[in-house]
Order: structure tokens, then sequence, then C-alpha cells
């Protein structure tokens, strides 16, 4: 039996994913505007984060509410627990994303080519997989999909510090490129951060779905 | 207190048995134990093959849809029901304190001592606060005003009521609130001393305040009995109690740790059940 007020459950699923759906937008944003040396396109991504961090206002809205009035358990209450700290997790991407289009708008002004981006384009593409499977493990109901997504974060990772030593010997070899190589260190630490929060939302929906930690799931697998 | 008329050793108060002090708490034992437990009024099977343990010092409640048995076993429990014509067990057995409470030779009146019971509806006699307090203890034989006196400045105690009724313990129980009313019931199953309370609903006609009050002497009485309650409010059994069973067309479906059972039910019937999409 479906009650009245579980339609309001699905008022908040539906706002996660359309937060989701606008948080991965705006990372793909960032990352066209450093690529096609785009100001006017870095500018679009700030403006775009005001309406992630209304949904994620909404969200809070929605489950204090339910929690207040319709009291309620199990997975009901996980449910709620995990739109509230994966909302938190998606608000934080959108930030991510916009400090990316502030530091694209910082070198393009200065002149720079955005022609060396490291390995960034490939930790984008990783980074917008992880989000978009994470948020397809919570549509789909499917836990097994968020393993998978712990490993490629290993990889964003491991990218990130290759792009640390990139940009420093590239700044070494040309002082002429330090603006643009700072930028770019803080740009990949973003979008490692962006990965960070994919993984967490990975680890909040597994736990939704089967009431145990993801971590501790990995761990036992690598100590196998 | 022995419960078996002619073999004073079949089964001992859990509380004159579990008194050795000792350093560190020995863990929980099963106080009730259902076995293989089936249950029928007349021909209609009302339990099917129950299997559970309650532990002492532990709430255990009990919670499922009308008509799923978890009032009939509390009822068995102190084998109220033997006061209904047609009901009868099938098979298994309930222990108290390691003592199966069917065997024949049971004295029901000493079970039904140490197996006390709140019903749904408050049912003061028609006495003074002070005599419905020492009800059974007048019927036990004892008059002595002293052990009288403290027994009831005792039990009402117990049962969070003395400070509001101490100073008018010659009026009558019926004039008390519902709420009161209740704790005074509690505090008349206190006086005989049960290692064991079982709860029918007992907030069921209350208000929010008598109920957080009863809800708070349920959290209090735990460390000194055993408890069974039914309810059919989830956040009560939440609130109150440490395991909590789910009963549904006579089966006993899911019991665990009531945070389990809330948070995280392994079966799909619970899940739906606590969540109000049964049905």
């Amino acid at each position: 039996m479906k009650r009245y007020f579980h339609e309001e459950l699905e008022d908040v699923r539906s706002h996660l994913m359309l937060m989701g759906e606008k948080a991965i937008a705006n990372v793909n944003l960032a990352m066209r505007a450093l690529l096609d040396s785009d100001l006017a396109t870095a500018q679009q991504v700030r403006a775009a984060d005001d309406r992630i961090d209304e949904i994620e206002k909404q969200i809070d809205d929605e489950v204090a509410r339910y929690i207040g009035l319709r009291a309620p358990v199990a997975r009901d209450l996980r449910l709620l627990f995990v739109a509230i700290k994966a909302s938190h997790d998606l608000e934080r991407v959108g930030d991510e994303a916009t400090s990316i289009a502030k530091r694209t708008a910082k070198i393009l002004k200065t002149g720079s080519s955005t022609d060396d981006l490291g390995r960034l384009p490939r930790m984008c593409e990783l980074a917008v997989g992880m989000l978009k499977d994470a948020l397809h493990c919570f549509i789909d109901e499917d836990s097994t999909r968020a393993i998978a997504i712990s490993e490629r974060d290993e990889e964003v990772d491991s990218l990130n510090r290759e792009n640390f030593r990139y940009f420093l010997d590239m700044m070494k070899k040309d002082p002429k490129r330090v603006d643009f190589g700072t930028e770019m260190v803080f740009i990949s630490k973003s979008m490692e951060r962006i990965a960070d929060h994919a993984q967490n939302i990975a680890e909040e929906v597994y736990y939704l779905l089967t009431t145990h930690s993801l971590k501790e799931v990995i761990a036992d697998r690598k100590s196998v | 207190m022995a419960l078996v008329k002619d073999n004073p050793k079949v089964i001992t108060s859990s509380k004159t048995s579990s008194s050795m002090a000792t350093e560190k708490p020995e863990p929980k034992r099963p106080l009730i134990r259902v076995a293989d437990f089936d249950f029928y009024y007349g021909e209609k099977q009302a339990l099917f093959d129950i299997n559970m343990d309650m532990k002492e010092n532990e709430v255990t409640a009990f919670i499922g849809p009308s008509g799923c048995g978890k009032s009939t076993l509390l009822r068995c429990i102190n084998r109220m029901n033997d006061l209904v014509e047609v009901a009868r067990i099938g098979r298994g057995k309930i222990e108290v304190n390691g003592a199966d409470i069917y065997d024949p030779r049971v004295d029901t009146i000493e079970l039904r001592k140490r197996v006390g019971m709140v019903f749904q509806k408050s049912n003061p006699f028609p006495k003074s606060i002070y005599e419905n307090v020492i009800y059974g203890l007048r019927i036990q034989g004892i008059n002595k005003k002293s052990v009288l006196d403290e027994a009831v400045e005792r039990c009402l105690k117990g049962a969070a009521l003395w400070d509001e009724v101490r100073d008018r313990l010659d009026t009558s129980g019926l004039s008390l609130s519902g709420g009161q009313q209740q704790r005074l019931c509690i505090a008349r199953a206190l006086a005989v001393e049960p290692d064991i309370l079982l709860m029918d609903e007992p907030c069921s006609a209350l208000d929010p305040v008598a109920t957080a009050k009863v809800e708070e002497l349920i959290h209090s009485l735990k460390k000194e009995y055993t408890i069974v309650i039914v309810t059919h409010n989830m956040q009560q059994a939440a609130r109150v109690s440490d395991k909590t069973a789910f009963f549904y067309l006579g089966k006993l479906i899911e019991m665990a740790k009531t945070d389990e059972i809330f948070m995280s039910p392994k079966n799909e019937q619970t899940e739906a059940y606590i969540s109000g999409r049964f049905g």
C-alpha cells in the first residue's frame, strides 16, 4: 500500500536527480570553457551554480519536513539521510565547477594559451563518468556499480599527482608560465575533489541500498 | 518462590538466581523462551511455530497488524489464555527462567505473580489508592501495616506516581486521571514483586503526556524487570524497546534489535509494515 505522503519521497528523489544533472552539466561547462578558451561560457557556470544551491535548499526543506511530519523509518529514513548528504556533495561539485570557471577566466584574461592541459581532460572524463554512474546507482538501485566507481577514484588521484608534477615541471622550465601552471594545479585539484564527491555519493547510495559501508566492502576485497 | 506446587526446584525466581554480585556484568540470558510454539482457538490456529527468546532486563516490543497473534502470545506467557475455554496449545513450549510454564504441575497463581500484566484499559479496583496497590499482598495474607506501608511507597515510587498521590492515598483509585490509573495498575503489578511485566497496549487510551510518563516508567523499570509490550504505535516500539518482534498472520516474521528493525529490517514485510506500506 502506498500512502499519500510517499509521493513526497519521490519529490526528494527527483530533486536529487535534477541537482545531479545540473552539477554534471556545470562541470562539463567549466571544462568546455577551458578547452575552448571561452570566457562567456566560464561566466555561465557561475550563474548556473546558483540554481544548484537553490535545489539543495529545497531538498533540505523537504527532508526536514518529512522527518518532522511523517516519522520515517528504515529505507525511507536512509533515503532522507542520503539525500541530505548527497545533495551537499553535489553542491560542493557545483562549487568546484565554479572555482574551475573562475580560474579559467583568470587564465583567459592574462592571455595565456590553454592548449596544454596535461591530464585534465582525462580526469574530467573520469570524474563526470563517476558522477553519472553514482546517479545511475541511485536511479537503478544498483549497488554493484558503486564498487567500480571507487576503483576509478584511485585513477583520478593518480592523474592529479601526474598533473602536479607536470605543471611544476612546466613552471620550472618556463617561468612565464608560472601563473598558468599555478591555476592549472588548483584546477586539477578541483577536478580531483569532484571525483571524491562522486565517490562519496556512491558510498551513500551503497549504504542506502545495502545498509553496509562501501569502504569496508572494498577493504575486504583488497585484503582477499 | 516456586511456580510448581510439588517440585520447588523446577522454577526459581530470576532475581534470586541472578543476585550474585560480580565485578563484570554477566551477559543477559533469556528469561522467557518460546520454542516451536503452536496455539489454537478451537480449530483456528492463532500462532505458528513461534521461536524466540526474551532476555532479562530488556524490553521486547511485539508489533504487527490486528489479529497477527501478538496479544495471544503475550497472554500465553502468563497463561491468561487458560481462561479462554477453546484455547489450547498445539505443540511446543514456553519457558520462564528455564521451566516449562505449561507443565501440568505449575501453579498458575504463582506464575501470574511472577509474570505480571498491565492491560490496554486501566482497571483499578473501586478501592483506595492504598488498597489497590496492596491488593495482591492482601490476597497472599500479608496484613502487617509496616510491610504494607513500605510496599505502597516502594511500588508507587516504582510506578512514578508517589509524588502525585502521596497525600491522598485513601482516595479512590477511580478518582485518578487515565494516565495515573494506568500507573496505579503498574504499581499494583509491582507489589507482588514479579520478574516479568507484560503490557498489552498500555498507552493506547492515554494522551501524549500520560504516554510519555508511562514510557519513561518502562525505561526505568527495565533495570529491575523484564518487560514485554504489545503496541500498535511504531514510534513507541522504537522509543521504549531493546528488541522488536514483528508478527503477521500468527507467524513471527522477524525479531531483532529495535534499531536494526527500524533502520534496516531484513524482511520486506517488516519494512512494509513499519513504513506504513502494508496492506
